[in-house]
C-alpha cells in the first residue's frame, strides 16, 4: 500500500509544481495547496502506513498493548496542515490585494512592474564635470573606454 | 617600528581635525613629523650596515600562524628611509600645491594611511600582515588617484589601479598560502633557510606564477603596465610619491625581499626577465609620443621599474647591487622631476611642453631642480642615475637581449630628459594659459634638495659606501662587500655603452619632432594590447554577468522557481542514482478496492486541477483531493488528521470562493509548457523514486515508541498524538499557534483598508 500512496504523493507533487510554474496567481495558489497535501502524505508515508488501531492507548492501561499508528508523523502533519492551510489564506488576501491596487493576477507582469521601480540610473548622481578649483583642471588623459559601460544603464 | 606605523594612522586620522586648527601650516608639521620618522629609521643604519635586523613581534593569530611580526633589514631600512624621507617633502609640497582646497584634511587622512600602510609593507616579515598592508597600499591609492572624483576620468583611472593591483594582489595572497603550506610558516624571514625545499616543491610553480602576478601588477609590468599612465589623474603630489618612493616600489620590493627565497631558477629568470625587457621596450617606445609631462615621466617611471625587474631577473650579486643603486637613484630623480612638474602646471596652468617655454626666469629654483633631475634622468654623470645605469649595464652585460633593451629604452629617456628639462624653460616664453608668478618655498623646497642628493651622492659615492648599502646583502641573502665610485678608472664595456646610449639618445632627439609625429599618427589604427583587453573586459563583465543573472535568475517568479526546481532536481538526482539510491525497489501493493478508489479520486482530483479552465472548477477539483486525503488519513488509522484535515479543506473552500469571486476568470491563452511539465513531473518522480529508497532502509521506532511509554505516565493523556502536540512539543505549538495569529493579523490589515474605502 505504500508504493501506492507515493505514486499519489508523486502526481500531487508534480500537479502542483506545473501549477506553480504558471503565469496566473490563483493558480500558484492551487498549486502550493496540492504540493502541501502531497507533502502531508508524504511525511505519513515516511513514518509507514498501518491499517492498525489510532494511536490511542486504552482505558487503565499504561502503554499500548496492541500494534497502534505511528503517532509522530501525525503530530508533524497536523501542525503542518494548520501552517498550510494560515499561509495559503496569506497568500490568497496578498494577491487579492495586489490585483486591487495593480488590476493584474499574472505573476509576469507584476514581476516586470516591480522591476520598472527598481531601475536605477547612476549616471545622475555623479555628473562627469562640476564647478571645481581652478587649479584641478580636466587632466589631459585618454580615459579608459568605461563610459560604455555606463550607457548600458546598468 | 610598529609603534612609528600605528603613529602615522593617528596622524592620518587626526588630520581632518587638526588641520583646522593649525590651518596651511599643518603641512609643515605633517614634513617635520616625516623627517622625524626619518631620523627614527636613520638610527638603526649603523647597526643594520653591521648585519644586524631588528625585530619586533606581536602575537594576533598564532593558531594560524599568522602574527604581528616585523623586521628592518637592509632592504627594509632603504625603503623605510625612501618613504618617510621623501614622504617629508609630499607633505610640505601637496600643502603648497592644493593650498585652499577644502578637503585638504582628508586627502592627508589617506595620504598618510597609504605612507603608514607602505611602512607596513616593507617592514613586516609575515606574508598574510604583508599582504594586508599590501591592500591597504592599493586601496588608499585608489581614493588617492581619485581624488579629483568629479571627473569621471579620474574615477575610471582609480578604478583600473585597483582592479589591477587589487586581482594582483588576490593572485599574490594565492600564491603566498601556497607558499606558507609549503615553507610550513609564513615568517618571510623562515623562508630563506627553506629556500631548496621550496624550489623543489611541485607546486613551485604555480606558487611563484601567483606571488609574481601581484608583484608585476603593482610595479605595472607589461602587459598590466597601462594603469600607471592612467593613474596621473592623481594630483601631482601623489603622482610624485606613487611614482618614486612608493605603490609602484612596492613590487619591487616583494621580488627584491623575496629573491633569497624565490629566485635563482629559470622560470624566475624568464618571467621577471621577459616582463622587464617588453616594459622598457614598450614604455621607451610610448614615451615618445607624450607631450603630457607628466605623461612623459609616468612612462620614464614604467622603463625604469623595467629595468629594476630586469635587474632582479638577473640576480647575480653585480644585478642586486646595481638594482639598489639605480632603485635609491630613481626614487630621488622622480619624486623631484614630478614635483617640479607639478609645480610648473601649477604656476602656468600647462604642463604640455608644446605650450610652455621660456620659464627659467620666473621659475628658476624649479628649473635647476629640473636640470639636475634630469640630468639622473639621462643617466649623465655626475649624478647618481649614471653609476645606477653604468652599474646595470655592466650587470646585464651577460644577457645580451636584455642589454639591447636597456640601452635604446636609456637613449629614449636621454630624449625625455631634454624634452622635460629644457622645452618649458628655454626659448622664447610663449603665451601661457595663466600668468606666471613665482613659486612659493613648499614647491620648490622638495624637488631641489632631492634633486641635489643624487649630484651629493654621486660626487662622494663614499656616503653610500659608507653605509654598506645592506640591503644588497639582504636581497642577495648573503654579506656583501659594497663598493661605489663615480667613474671607472678604465674604459670599460660599461662606459662605452653608455657613450652609445647618449649618441643614440641625442640622435633621437633631432628627430623626436618626426618621430613623434609617426608614432601620433599609427597609434589609433595599432589599438591593440593590454589596455585594449581590458577595456573589453570592463565592458563586458557586467554585460556577461547581467546576461548570465538574467539566464539563472530570470527576470520573474516563475523563471526562478523554475531553475530552481531543475536544479534541485538534477543534483539531487545525480546524487541520489550516484549512490544507488533506487537499486532494488521495493513494492507492496496490497490495496483495497475501496482504497484504490480513494487514490485514484485523490489523483484525478489533482490532475483536473491542472486542467481546470475555470475558477470553479479548479476549486472543486481542489477539494476532491483535500476531502480524498482526508479519507486517506482515515483508512490510515490517523483520526485526529482527518477531523483537522475536514476542517481545514472545508474553510479552505470557503475562503477560497470568498476570495476568488473578486479575482478575475482564469485565462484562456494559456498554453502547454513542455518544459514546465519535465520539471515538474521530473520533481515528482525523483520523490516518489526517493520515497521507494527511504522505505526500503530499516525503520527505527525509537521515538514513537518513547512517546507510547511515556503518553500515560509523563502527559497524562490516552491520544498519544494529542499528547505530543500538547505536552511533549507544546512549544512547537505554541510556535505554531503564534503562526497561525500572525497571519491573521496579515490577512487583517490587508482586507482593512479596502473596507474603508467601501
Amino acid at each position: 500500500m505504500e508504493t501506492a500512496i507515493i505514486l499519489l504523493v508523486g502526481v500531487l507533487i508534480s500537479c502542483g509544481l506545473y501549477l506553480m510554474l504558471e503565469r496566473n496567481l490563483l493558480r500558484f495558489i492551487f498549486g502550493l495547496i496540492l504540493l502541501s497535501n502531497g507533502v502531508n502524505l508524504l511525511i505519513m508515508t515516511a513514518g509507514r502506513l498501518t491499517r492498525a488501531a489510532p494511536s490511542l492507548i486504552p482505558e487503565g492501561e499504561y502503554a499500548p498493548v496492541a500494534e497502534l499508528a505511528n503517532a509522530l508523523p501525525q503530530a508533524l502533519v497536523l501542525t503542518a496542515i494548520v501552517i498550510g492551510f494560515g499561509l495559503t489564506v496569506f497568500a490568497l488576501v496578498l494577491i487579492l490585494r495586489a490585483y486591487e491596487r495593480l488590476g493584474t493576477t499574472d505573476g509576469d507582469e507584476l514581476s516586470q512592474m516591480i522591476e520598472g521601480e527598481d531601475g536605477d540610473d547612476t549616471s545622475s548622481k555623479f555628473p562627469s564635470s562640476q564647478q571645481a578649483p581652478d587649479y584641478i583642471r580636466e587632466p589631459k588623459i585618454n580615459p579608459p573606454v568605461l563610459s560604455q559601460v555606463r550607457e548600458s544603464k546598468l | 617600528m610598529f609603534l612609528g606605523v600605528l603613529l602615522v594612522f593617528l596622524l592620518a586620522f587626526t588630520s581632518p581635525f587638526v588641520i583646522r586648527i593649525l590651518g596651511i601650516r599643518y603641512a609643515w608639521f605633517l614634513g617635520l613629523a616625516a623627517f622625524g620618522l626619518t631620523v627614527y629609521f636613520a638610527s638603526f643604519l649603523p647597526a643594520v650596515s653591521n648585519g644586524a635586523i631588528v625585530t619586533e613581534q606581536f602575537a594576533w593569530l598564532p593558531s594560524l600562524g599568522i602574527n604581528l611580526s616585523f623586521h628592518l633589514d637592509g632592504l627594509s631600512l632603504l625603503f623605510a628611509l625612501l618613504i618617510s624621507f621623501v614622504g617629508g617633502f609630499i607633505m610640505i609640497y601637496a600643502g603648497g600645491y592644493l593650498k585652499g582646497d577644502q578637503t585638504l584634511g582628508q586627502f592627508y587622512l589617506i595620504l598618510l594611511s597609504f605612507m603608514a600602510a607602505m611602512l607596513g609593507l616593507v617592514l613586516s616579515d609575515n606574508l598574510i600582515v604583508m599582504f594586508i598592508f599590501w591592500e591597504l597600499t592599493s586601496l588608499t591609492s585608489y581614493f588617492l588617484v581619485a581624488y579629483k572624483h568629479s571627473y569621471e576620468s579620474s574615477r575610471n583611472s582609480a578604478l583600473q589601479a585597483l582592479l589591477v593591483t587589487g586581482s594582483g594582489g588576490l593572485a599574490m595572497l594565492a600564491g603566498f598560502l601556497l607558499l606558507g603550506n609549503i615553507a610550513g610558516s609564513y615568517q618571510i624571514s623562515a623562508l630563506v633557510a627553506q629556500a631548496e625545499l621550496i624550489q623543489s616543491s611541485n607546486l613551485f610553480a604555480p606558487m611563484l606564477i601567483l606571488v609574481l602576478l601581484g608583484a608585476l601588477t603593482k610595479s605595472a609590468q607589461f602587459p598590466f603596465h597601462f594603469w600607471l599612465p592612467n593613474a596621473m589623474a592623481a594630483p601631482t603630489p601623489v603622482s610624485a610619491y606613487l611614482h618614486s618612493a612608493t605603490m609602484v616600489k612596492a613590487g619591487i620590493y616583494l621580488m627584491a625581499r623575496l629573491n633569497p627565497a624565490l629566485g635563482g631558477g629559470s622560470l624566475w629568470f624568464w618571467l621577471l626577465g621577459i616582463a622587464g625587457a617588453l616594459t622598457v621596450l614598450s614604455a621607451g617606445i610610448l614615451a615618445l609620443k607624450q607631450t603630457d609631462l607628466k605623461k612623459l615621466l609616468a612612462y620614464s617611471t614604467l622603463v625604469a621599474l623595467g629595468m629594476l625587474t630586469m635587474l632582479l631577473a638577473v640576480g647575480t650579486s653585480a644585478a642586486v647591487k646595481a638594482a639598489m643603486v639605480f632603485l635609491l637613484a630613481h626614487s630621488l630623480y622622480k619624486a623631484a622631476l614630478f614635483m617640479a612638474a607639478g609645480t610648473i602646471d601649477h604656476q602656468t596652468g600647462s604642463r604640455d611642453i608644446r605650450e610652455i617655454a621660456g620659464l627659467r626666469k620666473a621659475l628658476p629654483v624649479t628649473a635647476l631642480a629640473i636640470l639636475l633631475a634630469s640630468m639622473s634622468l639621462a643617466g649623465l654623470p655626475p649624478k647618481l642615475g649614471f653609476i645606477g645605469k653604468e652599474l646595470a649595464y655592466e650587470a646585464l652585460i651577460v644577457q645580451p637581449f636584455f642589454l639591447v633593451a636597456a640601452v635604446l629604452a636609456n637613449a629614449a629617456m636621454l630624449v625625455v630628459a631634454v624634452l622635460v628639462a629644457i622645452r618649458p624653460f628655454w626659448g622664447r616664453t610663449l603665451k601661457a594659459p595663466r600668468a606666471v608668478k613665482g613659486a612659493p618655498l613648499s614647491l620648490y623646497l622638495g624637488p631641489i634638495v632631492l634633486a641635489s642628493l643624487g649630484l651629493i651622492f654621486a660626487i662622494f659615492p663614499d656616503l653610500i659606501e659608507l653605509s654598506k648599502l645592506p640591503a644588497v646583502a639582504a636581497v642577495l641573502g648573503k654579506p656583501y662587500e659594497f663598493s661605489l665610485y663615480l667613474f671607472p678608472s678604465s674604459f670599460t664595456a660599461a662606459l662605452w655603452l653608455s657613450i652609445i646610449t647618449v649618441i643614440l639618445g641625442l640622435g633621437l632627439y633631432l628627430i623626436w619632432p618626426r618621430v613623434f609625429a609617426l608614432l601620433n599618427r599609427i597609434s589609433p589604427q595599432l589599438d591593440i594590447g593590454p589596455a585594449k583587453a581590458y577595456a573589453l573586459f570592463i565592458t563586458y563583465l557586467p554585460k556577461a554577468a547581467k546576461a548570465a543573472t538574467k539566464l539563472i535568475q530570470g527576470e520573474t517568479l516563475r523563471r526562478n522557481l523554475g531553475v530552481m526546481m531543475a536544479f534541485s532536481v538534477l543534483l539531487l538526482g545525480f546524487t541520489a542514482f550516484r549512490y544507488n539510491a533506487f537499486a532494488n525497489p521495493q513494492f507492496s501493493w496490497s490495496l483495497n478496492a475501496y482504497e484504490l478508489f480513494v487514490v485514484l479520486l485523490c489523483a484525478a482530483g489533482a490532475v483536473a486541477t491542472v486542467l481546470a479552465r475555470t475558477k470553479l472548477m479548479a476549486v472543486t477539483a481542489l477539494s476532491v483531493v483535500g476531502f480524498s486525503v482526508a479519507l486517506c488519513f482515515i483508512l490510515f488509522a490517523a483520526p485526529d488528521l482527518a477531523i483537522t484535515q475536514f476542517m481545514v479543506e472545508t474553510l479552505l473552500v470557503i475562503i477560497v470562493v470568498l476570495v476568488m469571486i473578486r479575482l478575475p476568470e482564469l485565462r484562456r491563452e494559456r498554453s502547454f509548457s513542455f518544459l514546465n511539465a519535465v520539471i515538474a513531473v521530473g520533481a515528482g518522480a525523483l520523490i516518489t523514486g526517493l520515497m521507494l529508497s527511504v522505505l526500503n532502509n530499516p525503520f527505527n521506532p525509537a521515538l514513537t515508541q518513547f512517546f507510547e511509554a511515556e503518553s500515560v505516565p509523563g502527559g497524562f493523556g490516552r491520544n498519544i498524538v494529542n499528547v505530543i502536540l500538547v505536552d511533549f512539543r507544546a512549544i512547537d505549538t505554541l510556535g505554531e499557534i503564534v503562526v497561525l495569529a500572525v497571519a491573521a493579523l496579515g490577512v487583517m490589515s490587508l482586507l482593512r483598508p479596502k473596507k474603508e474605502k467601501s
